[in-house]
């Protein structure tokens, strides 16, 4: 089983970002609080207390102070027992990392003791690209990161880079993570959302959208320049050395049911999908006097197939046949044939030894592909 | 008969008619509270989503007046003018009218033209002020443009409100008063007019019938006069909440017959029923035919389709015997049907019917009104395809139709409202002033201007204080060009649109600039451009889809992502591969949205 906590805090906002979080760093404490109230509340959310996966994301993780994350671990393993991840690697446990909060040693020594994998939030290394998107840290702090972690132990490591601003960018920023050599990069489209100052700008025409040619020029240079340092691009926006893929993450990908506590965390369980209200005092009030902060929404049989169809076909491990018919309850080759048989021509979709994939020229139009394979 | 009393409620679209309705049924217990809803008349989804009648609906109630038991045949009308043909079918059966008029809002253009529909007819009318409980009643003021209208004494018309219940004692007893029994000759050979007719997938076709003379048995061998075919009446009977099977019906009744009929084009509202064995002498007067105002084309999304739709379109007219058609191909779109309808709104019933009732996705193509030509040879042709237009070098002319439109409204939108009507390429032909404050105006008007977005457009500029009545006037020469669009420079027939020539470059351009936000990118470059002729006018070019994938996709994000991606696939159910381009329907439309 899998576990998700959401810390909702940041130094600052971040242009292009429309995850939950508040830059009101006094709330941290007692919303590290309410969330080890919730653990309280919720550890038999999951049919067992065995935990492979437990990945603390954000907002910025690493803004949280040693008594913080004791009392959430603290708390984990009063309820849940650590195990084996399902493929015999030792329990994953990530934090969420920004740059500027692992230039000091002590600190990541201390992070060090609650997590043996670092998500470390890079974005770009380049200087203005950084300050355009109002982050934190600076180019000097990105590269560093990096060394720094791995001197504080932390060999399992992953960076987190966005494409999409310009071309000569782009290939500077491949260039510097590969000089890193990580096990483990996520790449993602620099996606303009409208509730940030980005979506802003561009709806009063200061900022132009995104260029949709030099974004699929650049995810074509992405694959190719990983893959050929020997990185398997096993989701359309990760890439590991073999054998290092996020254990956590692949558990979303292959509907593995994970609890995830605090606000706007997200829960599934198999057979519905839950969400915390995307507001820390409506949050922590909910917590505190025990009232409902979830909306909770069973799967229909095609909610399911159509979800396997989202994740599965933009994974490696594509969408297998025999689990479409079993959710369906009837034959998805057949019920689906043209639409099969059309993405196939159009060169997006393999069927092969009784999975469906993605090719390599399809991978760009993975949302295509599965909404017009889904069903009513 | 001196106990049956047949009667319609007419009105202004939302003056209360289903409202007062169930009303009625209540008192007069026809429906136990634990089936009331309200408008519990509406049943069809669509109105119920809609709020609107769309379809009349006949009910039998029974009423304890002076100790004497009456049985009454309500018919709930529409109140919009693209469902007036169900109106002018209901008044036929009945003898007697009950007429609303909102006491906040007054006559309006369908109170006078639902009128004239049931005076011509002959029908008693029964003035009924409804809504007097609202704050913004005004029920001296109605009272008196009532007298006006009607010519009827201040003390008949009836103060009511469907909402609480006001009024209803004393409707009921003016119907058995005003409105007289239903005449006619229960001993002469049976004469049942067919006013309506119902596709039933467990029992066959109904049809609902209003007996004019004689009696029908169940079982007897009956024939329709006009199609001479008979049937067995299987099944007669009334039609209160449920239908009530009865052995036997009378003169003045009304009621279904259900016999075995398998062939939709069998029947016909307007036909008469009689007896097979004791045949009347001849069928009574059926309905004048429905003159449909906008055309389009309804072509199955899948083409091997065409047949299912066809059989689909048979049953829906049944139902809706205002809809006429007939089959028609098109370059782009191949086999399909040319439709008249009595407006937008009836067309875009017709569609989504055809989708919920009969499960057909269609495309509906560009609309447009009837045009005459006249050709270099001497030949006249109705055109109401823009794809049959001729060549402009084979035309003489071409004439388009006009309307006389009635508008009613408050003198403070009168300027706005001349003026809309002037760019509409109208020609005012008369203002009168009903009140004080209220005034109604008389345009003659192309229909083709009027038919798309007038409506909505005269809405919005008298803040919803104006109502439109219109009727067919003539055909008049008009300058008009045939507006073609071509995608990679194919030509799209069912896109083509048929425009004054005096405003063909600006809606060229705009069109072009439409169908390129409507039109999904694909995977390659696609120009659109506007033609007359061979001359292009208009271009605009649709870039290259590249890429189509989100960023992220972890635990937060599956759900949400799953249900965009459902709703933008299920905008893409209408689309239609024309070439190796996909058009969606709203693209069809899109001429409608200019301006
Ligand atoms: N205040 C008030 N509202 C009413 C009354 N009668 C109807 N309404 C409201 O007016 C609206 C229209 O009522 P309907 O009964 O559907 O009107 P209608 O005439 O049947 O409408 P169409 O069949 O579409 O022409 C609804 O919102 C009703 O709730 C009334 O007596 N008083
Ligand atoms: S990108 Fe990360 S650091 Fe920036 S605002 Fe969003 S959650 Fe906070
Ligand atoms: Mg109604």
């Amino acid at each position: 089983m899998h576990l998700y906590l959401h810390i909702p805090f940041c130094k600052q906002a971040c242009h292009y970002c429309d995850f939950h979080f508040s830059t009101n760093l006094s709330q941290k404490r007692p919303l590290v609080e309410a969330m080890v109230r919730e653990i309280e509340q919720r550890h038999a959310y999951l049919p067992t207390n065995k935990l492979q996966t437990i990945y603390f994301g954000g907002g910025t993780p690493s803004l949280l102070t040693e008594a913080e994350l004791d009392l959430l671990v603290n708390s984990i393993h009063q309820h849940f027992t650590l195990v084996d991840g399902f493929n015999g690697q030792p329990p994953e446990i990530t934090l969420e990392a920004n740059p500027d909060d692992l230039a000091d040693p002590v600190r990541l020594a201390m992070l060090r003791r609650y997590a043996n994998r670092l998500s470390i939030g890079i974005q770009t290394f380049d200087e203005s690209t950084l300050r355009w998107m109002n982050r934190a840290h600076n180019a000097n702090e990105a590269k560093l990161a990096v060394y720094r972690a791995r001197e504080a132990g932390f060999d399992n490591l992953s960076i987190d880079l966005i494409y999409g601003v310009s071309d000569s960018i782009w290939s500077r920023d491949l260039e510097q993570a590969l000089t890193l050599n990580v096990p483990h990069i996520s790449a993602y489209n620099l996606t303009i959302e409208p509730d940030t100052a980005f979506g802003r700008w561009l709806a009063k025409g200061k900022l132009t959208a995104v260029d949709e040619s030099l974004s699929a020029r650049q995810f074509t240079q992405l694959s190719s320049t990983l893959v050929d340092a020997g990185y398997v691009h096993y989701e359309i926006s990760n890439f590991a050395k073999p054998d290092q893929y996020a254990q956590h993450n692949s558990a979303y990908w292959q509907r593995r049911p994970y609890l995830g506590i605090g606000p706007s965390a997200h829960s599934y369980d198999g057979v519905s999908r839950q969400h915390n209200v995307a507001n820390n005092s409506l949050y922590s009030k909910g917590i505190n006097t025990g009232t409902t902060i979830a909306e909770r929404e069973i799967l229909t049989a095609a909610d399911q197939v159509n979800e396997y169809l989202l994740t599965g076909l933009r994974t490696i491990w594509g969408c297998r046949l025999s689990e479409l018919d079993a959710m369906l309850g009837e034959s998805f080759l057949s019920k689906q044939a043209p639409t099969i048989s059309k993405l196939q021509q159009t060169g997006w979709l393999i069927c092969a030894e009784n999975d469906l994939k993605l090719t390599e020229s399809g991978k760009l139009f993975a949302d295509r592909v599965a909404s017009e394979l889904f069903v009513e | 008969m001196k106990h049956i009393r047949n009667f319609c409620i007419i009105a202004h679209i939302d003056h209360g008619k289903s409202t007062l309705a169930d009303r009625l049924l209540e008192f007069t217990q026809t429906v136990g509270a634990r089936d009331m809803q309200a408008q519990l008349l509406d049943d069809m989804d669509l109105e119920r989503e809609r709020g609107i009648t769309i379809k009349s609906h006949a009910i039998q109630m029974d009423y304890f007046h002076k100790g004497e038991k009456y049985t009454l045949n309500l018919i709930d009308t529409p109140g919009h003018v693209d469902f007036s043909y169900e109106v002018s079918r209901s008044i036929a059966a009945c003898e007697g009218a009950l007429l609303l008029v909102d006491a906040s809002q007054g006559t309006e253009a369908q109170t006078i033209s639902n009128l004239y529909l049931a005076l011509n007819n002959d029908l008693v009318i029964i003035p009924v002020l409804n809504k007097i409980d609202l704050p913004g009643a005004m029920p001296e003021e109605i009272k008196d443009e009532m007298v006006d209208l009607l010519g009827c004494d201040r003390d008949d018309i009836i103060p009511a409100s469907g909402k609480e219940g006001i009024g209803v004692p004393e409707i009921l007893a003016a119907i058995v008063e005003r409105i007289p029994p239903p005449t006619g000759d229960p001993n002469a050979p049976l004469q049942a007019l067919i006013f309506d007719s119902h596709f039933n997938s467990y029992r066959g076709i109904e049809v609902i019938f209003r007996i004019k003379n004689g009696s029908i048995r169940k079982g007897e061998k009956v024939k329709f006069m006009n199609t001479g075919k008979e049937y067995n009446a299987d099944e007669i009977g009334i039609l209160g909440l449920e239908q009530e099977p009865r052995d036997r019906m009378e003169c003045g009744d009304v009621g279904y017959l259900i016999s075995g009929i398998k062939v939709a084009k069998e029947v016909k509202v307007g036909d008469t029923i009689t007896s097979f064995d004791n045949p009347a002498a001849a069928a009574i007067q059926g309905f004048a035919d429905v003159k449909p105002m906008v055309f389009a084309g309804i072509y199955p999304v899948e083409t091997s389709e065409f047949e299912d739709l066809r059989e689909a379109m048979e049953k829906l007219q049944l139902n809706d015997a205002a809809l006429v058609w007939e089959p028609e191909t098109s370059a782009a779109l191949g086999f399909g049907f040319r439709c008249g309808f009595l407006g937008m709104l009836h067309m875009e019933i017709v569609q989504e019917r055809l989708e919920r009732e009969f499960d057909m996705t269609v495309i509906t193509t560009v609309p447009s009104v009837r045009f005459e030509v006249m050709t270099t040879k001497g030949e006249l042709r109705q055109v109401s395809a823009p794809a049959d237009m001729p060549e402009p070098n084979l035309i003489d002319y071409i004439e388009e139709p006009f309307i006389r439109a009635q508008i009613i409204t408050k003198a403070d939108y009168v300027g706005g409202i001349m003026g809309l009507c002037m760019d509409k390429r109208s020609i005012l032909k008369n203002q009168v002033y009903l009140t004080a404050d209220r005034v109604e105006l008389q345009f003659e008007m192309p229909l083709a201007e009027v038919v798309f977005d007038f409506f909505d457009k005269l809405k919005t500029i008298s803040r919803g204080y104006a109502s439109l009545d219109y009727e067919f006037m003539d055909n008049r020469e008009s300058d008009m060009v045939k507006l073609d669009v071509m995608l990679n420079g194919d030509k799209v027939d069912a896109l083509s649109a048929i425009v004054h020539r005096s405003k063909s470059y600006e809606w060229g351009k705009k069109l072009c600039e439409k169908l390129r936000e409507l039109i999904p990118r694909q995977q390659f470059e696609i120009a659109i451009q506007a033609a007359i002729g061979q001359k292009i006018i208009a271009r605009e070019t649709l870039s290259a889809l590249r890429k189509d994938v989100l960023a992220k996709c972890y635990g937060g994000d599956i759900s949400r992502k799953r249900k965009l991606l459902e709703k933008q696939k299920k905008g893409k159910k209408r689309m239609r591969q024309v070439g190796n381009v996909e058009i969606p329907q709203e693209a069809f439309m899109a001429v409608l949205k200019i301006n």
